[in-house]
């Protein structure tokens, strides 16, 4: 007997979004850094993911597509319009790449002290584009590739930026 | 400056982003350039702090189950359609089956109740310094150890050929009802077997319960001779049924 049925690509969709939950999450307060904020950010996310799940190709990079989304999202609220006005993307990417520190000093530093809480207050101290570029490589271990997918831009630009986000890194652990 | 070009091409390298000919040229002058390879270790110990102090922040369950209630499937509109004109007839249904559910949902209580006290009485026996207050492996030792304690009697097992080991027995109680406690030893496991009174156990005596994970254990029932025998272990489903193989076999002969 046929009892009940459900939308199999909502279904899907679950399977698919909840595994990234927590990194997601995670990534979303890097950006924010607002409990109250990061909660709406990625409700929101997960909200418009679904609304959009059928325009998305199965097959291609889902994970990549929900970072976009929640980027997206994060970009046109109050809090990243006000992030991105006070960082001017369009100088970053005249940079090329540099070496992003010489020498073992800030390191060093680091390793001696284990100073978790300097580097997270280094990385909180970085402008929002070098914050969340840093945090897609580092943290979510993402390609080049699916960075630049992610971001929507070059992955000549994703080299430069990342480039100068490890050399501002390094100055802030230098401090 | 010594090593320019490589030291350029340093965190793409460490990204694990250069073509395949290139990592290969750049493992090779890892190997022999001392101070690009002190550089390269020290980028590595920052992506590692980098990654640590990354992972900071937790969603909690509350909003985690918020999201996935947001998410979770929806019944199909096309279903809901024709699901009305089913509604009645699954309404007389669920009438008619909830006296039998509510039936059936108190019977399983009971037996989770059950198997919770007989896990406790496993865990409990185990961890005291007597365990068994008749100790031998000899089950002409043990079965006769129990007459006059209990109001019933029971067959063990010849152990000879098997990998199993009686350790000893002692009286106990379920329901206020006096059965007997035996334990079994498999390797580094403990085994406990319940024997008590069909009926104690205030489960469905006549449908046996094949080896089940309870509360972690593993865990098998069955009724025979007017018996109730349950085992209890940590040791794997396969050993539990084979023990019970070999009580169920003693028990005919």
């Amino acid at each position: 007997m046929y009892v009940s049925g459900t939308d199999p690509q909502s279904d899907t969709f679950e399977a698919l979004a909840m595994p990234l939950f927590d990194q997601l999450y995670n990534f979303a307060y890097w950006l924010t850094q607002n409990r109250d904020e990061t909660e709406d950010l990625v409700q929101e996310t997960y909200a418009k993911a679904l609304k959009g799940f059928s325009s998305f190709q199965l097959g291609t990079n889902f994970r990549a597509w929900m970072y976009r989304i929640l980027r997206n999202t994060f970009l046109t609220s109050r809090t990243g319009l006000k992030a991105t006005m006070t960082v001017p993307l369009d100088l970053e990417e005249q940079d090329g790449l540099e070496p992003a520190s010489e020498g073992a000093t800030p390191e060093a530093i680091l390793i001696e002290r284990s100073d978790q809480q300097r580097m997270q207050s280094a990385i909180d101290d970085l402008p929002v584009a070098s914050r969340e570029i840093l945090l897609l490589c580092e943290v979510e271990e993402m390609s080049y590739r699916e960075i630049a997918e992610t971001l929507s831009i070059p992955i000549g630009t994703v080299m430069s930026r990342l480039s100068r986000a490890r050399r501002m890194l390094a100055e802030r652990l230098r401090r | 400056m010594v090593c320019e070009s490589w030291k350029t091409q340093l965190d793409t390298y460490l990204d694990g982003e250069l073509p395949s000919d290139e990592m290969h040229a750049f493992d090779a002058h890892l190997r022999s350039c001392g101070s690009c390879a002190a550089d390269a270790l020290a980028r590595v110990q920052r992506k590692r702090s980098i990654q640590t102090a990354g992972k900071r922040f937790v969603p909690s369950p509350e909003f985690r189950q918020r999201v996935r209630q947001s998410i979770e499937p929806k019944p199909r509109p096309g279903v809901v359609g024709w699901g009305w004109k089913m509604a009645t007839a699954m309404l007389a249904i669920l009438v008619a089956g909830l006296a039998v559910t509510d039936l059936g949902r108190q019977r399983t209580r009971q037996e989770q109740q059950v198997y919770s006290e007989l896990a406790d009485l496993h865990v409990a026996t185990l961890a005291s310094s007597s365990p068994v207050d008749v100790v031998s492996s000899d089950r002409h030792t043990v079965k006769p150890w129990f007459q006059g304690r209990i109001p019933f009697t029971f067959e063990l097992p010849e152990l000879e050929k098997s990998e199993f080991s009686l350790v000893g027995g002692r009286v106990t109680y379920l329901e206020q009802t006096a059965g007997a406690h035996l334990i079994y030893k498999l390797r580094k496991h403990e085994i406990s077997v319940f024997i008590f009174p069909a009926g104690v156990s205030r489960s469905r005596e006549d449908e046996p319960l094949p080896v089940t994970k309870k509360l972690s254990f593993n865990m098998e029932t069955w009724s025979q001779g007017g018996l109730w025998y349950c085992i209890i272990s940590d040791t794997s489903a396969a050993d539990v049924d084979k023990l019970a193989g070999l009580l169920k076999g003693s028990a005919i002969s």
